[in-house]
């Protein structure tokens, strides 16, 4: 099970990587988004896969009492898909708000922080 | 692990007693910070409140940090678990020198930079909430200076992100959005690669309490360490803006108002700095070691390219992006060469940069305020016009550049009396050393000269480039209120860095202290509670 998930894993990442070689901003967005969910996937695997028990203590113990399933993974992805989102949500208006504004979606043609046709250095002094 | 079964009984596994009050100024820094951004942002449309709350919150934030600092020295690391579970079950804040005075030094910086910001917001209505905006940049990066857990860094490597998106489109010109498109994807990249970094970690030693991974880390595989040491050096390289992973800074860190650029350039890639130092130095250091070659090589890159980019930029602010990206060269410089000389070199760099890099944006803002421009060869002729701003500006240019006896200077002379030692005592081959000690050299030289240049054609000069003196300077404006409130405060910071630089006698002996405890994190483990019972 965990070399599926860690050849998923990969999977993942390599999709992620190729689409945010491109240079549509919505294309690098998806691209991103499937690069974190593979760095989820990766912490879930690193993590351990197990069959045993959801980890709850019984009634009146303290202590489980046998092997129970490993609930640290699980609380910090969903820390990180919570957090992950909102950047997304936040990237996916700015991306919107850029094609109005500069009415591009296309990095080679947002140009205006980083002129193309960028002055010489100022030869004096 | 899940397949063991528990062997620790529940009471030691929890703390019963409570803790003592003075502990307490470790977490309120941060909980004062999302507290007071949480208000203000009720508050954000009344007229006046918000500076005044946002000044009375970081007033007492520095109250609660020089305590924090005081106790620091006095008796080493301090420690706090949230939660009732002890570590490396509960999340740890941990504070030593390094991480206390960095917050402290931000915390200051941050109280400057909200009189500043007065200088761009005569028509702002507050509904754009910039000041809460701040504090809850000012608690991420505070978060991320105290914490002692490393996922709970990458929380709070989020809040400082999502902050820093609310700031870098405030004003919403076209300009900003261009910038805030390559500063979201690629500082989200980073952040991403360290979650990954954190996922292997978890995986190889089933803990991420830094005091907890420094007792594990050296029964775990030292390739799979190196591969996770590696990724945190790609993450936090890209934070920071070290050479190859630069390019987001120049390209977004002069588009939003001054103010904002200023707050972004003191505190952000510094925090990128010392969590590489922390992440590196400290919690991994046999990982470190392999890596040595490769830290060492992006220092040099970094201190040799990025000064040459500030000479080749015309536009005031980018180029004093790249003298930003410089500083981090000399910051991971120390981490190649992890001396103590080596160590302290790059914890009084952090120090400084957090100081002088705010001030020079904030100087660059007032340059762009008065001529209208942000171009330097339509500037020109100021000095007549403001001689105290080409005072300041040059003051801070000799510091960048570590020019004696300005505070710059300090921690390069520690920088090259590693590199001088390296050799001598050093793992890495002693030729490392002497071309760290030529690049640091070449930097402060082309520094010097990038800056020197900026100012003449700023201020020297008669006129715009093209004009002659006959044709006067440009049609210059002049301060109003806000403006002079802006330049007070530029001046009372540039006038704090100068007396820092007069006098680093307590500045060393303190970083000096810092990185003995960075060295040898026996007093930092102690403070978690963790020492004593191997595993």
């Amino acid at each position: 099970m965990e070399y599926i998930l860690a050849a998923l894993v990969g999977l993942f990442i390599t999709i992620g990587t190729y689409l945010l070689l491109s240079r549509s901003v919505i294309r690098m967005l998806i691209g991103l988004t499937i690069f974190s969910n593979g760095v989820l996937l990766l912490i879930f695997t690193a993590g351990r896969l197990t069959q045993e028990v959801a980890p709850i203590v019984p009634e009146g113990l303290e202590v489980p009492e046998g092997a129970i399933a490993n609930p640290l993974p699980q609380a910090l992805i969903l820390t990180a898909i919570v957090i992950g989102f909102s950047m997304f949500a936040f990237l996916l208006v700015l991306a919107f708000r850029a094609y109005q504004s500069l009415d591009a979606d296309n990095t080679d043609t947002m140009r205006l922080a980083e002129p193309d046709n960028a002055p010489n250095p100022p030869l004096s002094y | 692990m899940a397949t063991s079964t528990p062997t620790t009984d529940l009471p030691a596994a929890m703390i019963d007693t409570v803790v003592p009050a003075s502990d307490w100024v470790i977490v309120l820094p941060i909980a004062l910070a999302l507290m007071g951004a949480a208000g203000l942002m009720m508050f954000r449309r009344s007229n006046g409140t918000p500076l005044i709350g946002a000044v009375i919150v970081v007033l007492a934030i520095i109250a609660c940090e020089i305590a924090l600092l005081l106790e620091v020295l006095a008796n080493g690391p301090v420690s706090m678990t949230m939660g009732r579970w002890l570590p490396p079950f509960g999340i740890s804040l941990t504070a030593d020198i390094f991480g206390a005075s960095f917050a402290l030094a931000a915390a200051v910086v941050t109280l400057i930079v909200l009189f500043y910001a007065e200088l761009d917001r005569a028509d702002a209505d507050g509904r754009d909430a910039f000041h809460p905006m701040v504090l809850l940049l000012l608690a991420g990066v505070t978060g991320a200076f105290l914490t002692g857990d490393l996922f709970n860094l990458y929380v709070w490597f989020e809040v400082m992100l999502i902050a820093s998106f609310g700031l870098i489109v405030q004003g919403n010109r076209p300009l900003q959005l261009d910038g805030a498109v390559k500063y979201g994807f690629l500082n989200f990249l980073a952040t991403t690669f360290f979650l990954m970094a954190l996922g292997l970690l978890y995986g190889l030693l089933g803990t991420l309490n830094m005091a907890d991974i420094m007792r594990v880390a050296s029964a775990a595989n030292p390739a799979a360490m190196a591969g996770v040491a590696a990724l945190f050096m790609l993450a936090f390289g890209m934070k920071a803006a070290a050479f190859p992973v630069n390019a987001w800074l120049p390209a977004s860190y002069h588009t939003p108002p001054a103010a904002i650029s200023a707050l972004f350039a003191g505190l952000l890639t510094k925090v990128g700095a010392y969590a590489m130092l922390r992440a590196l130095v400290v919690v991994l250091p046999a990982s470190r070691d392999m890596l040595e070659p490769v830290l060492a090589c992006i220092a040099i890159g970094t201190l040799l390219i990025a000064p040459l980019g500030a000479i080749a930029e015309t536009n005031l602010r980018r180029a004093i992006g790249f003298v930003v990206i410089g500083g981090i060269g000399a910051v991971i410089a120390g981490l190649s060469m992890p001396s103590l000389n080596g160590v302290a070199g790059s914890g009084l760099y952090i120090f400084h940069a957090i100081l002088t890099m705010t001030a020079l944006y904030m100087v660059a803002g007032l340059v762009e305020k008065t001529t209208g421009q942000t171009d330097t060869r339509h500037m020109g002729g100021l000095y007549a016009a403001n001689a105290p701003l080409s005072i300041l500006f040059i003051l801070l240019v000799l510091a960048s550049a570590g020019v004696p006896p300005f505070l710059g200077f300090w921690p390069k002379l520690l920088l090259l009396e590693a590199g001088l030692d390296q050799g001598v005592t050093g793992t890495a081959p002693g030729w490392l050393g002497t071309a760290m000690v030529l690049a640091l050299l070449i930097n402060a030289v082309l520094t010097l000269i990038a800056g020197t240049r900026l100012w003449a054609h700023v201020f020297w000069r008669s006129g715009p480039e093209g004009q002659g003196s006959e044709h006067g300077s440009v049609a210059l404006k002049s301060f109003d209120n806000r403006g002079h409130l802006a330049l007070g405060a530029t001046t009372l910071l540039v006038a704090g860095i100068v007396v820092a630089g007069l006098w680093p006698g307590p500045l060393m002996d303190g970083v000096s202290a810092g990185a003995a405890d960075i060295l040898d994190p026996a007093r930092y483990v102690e403070a978690t509670g963790l020492a004593g019972d191997e595993l």
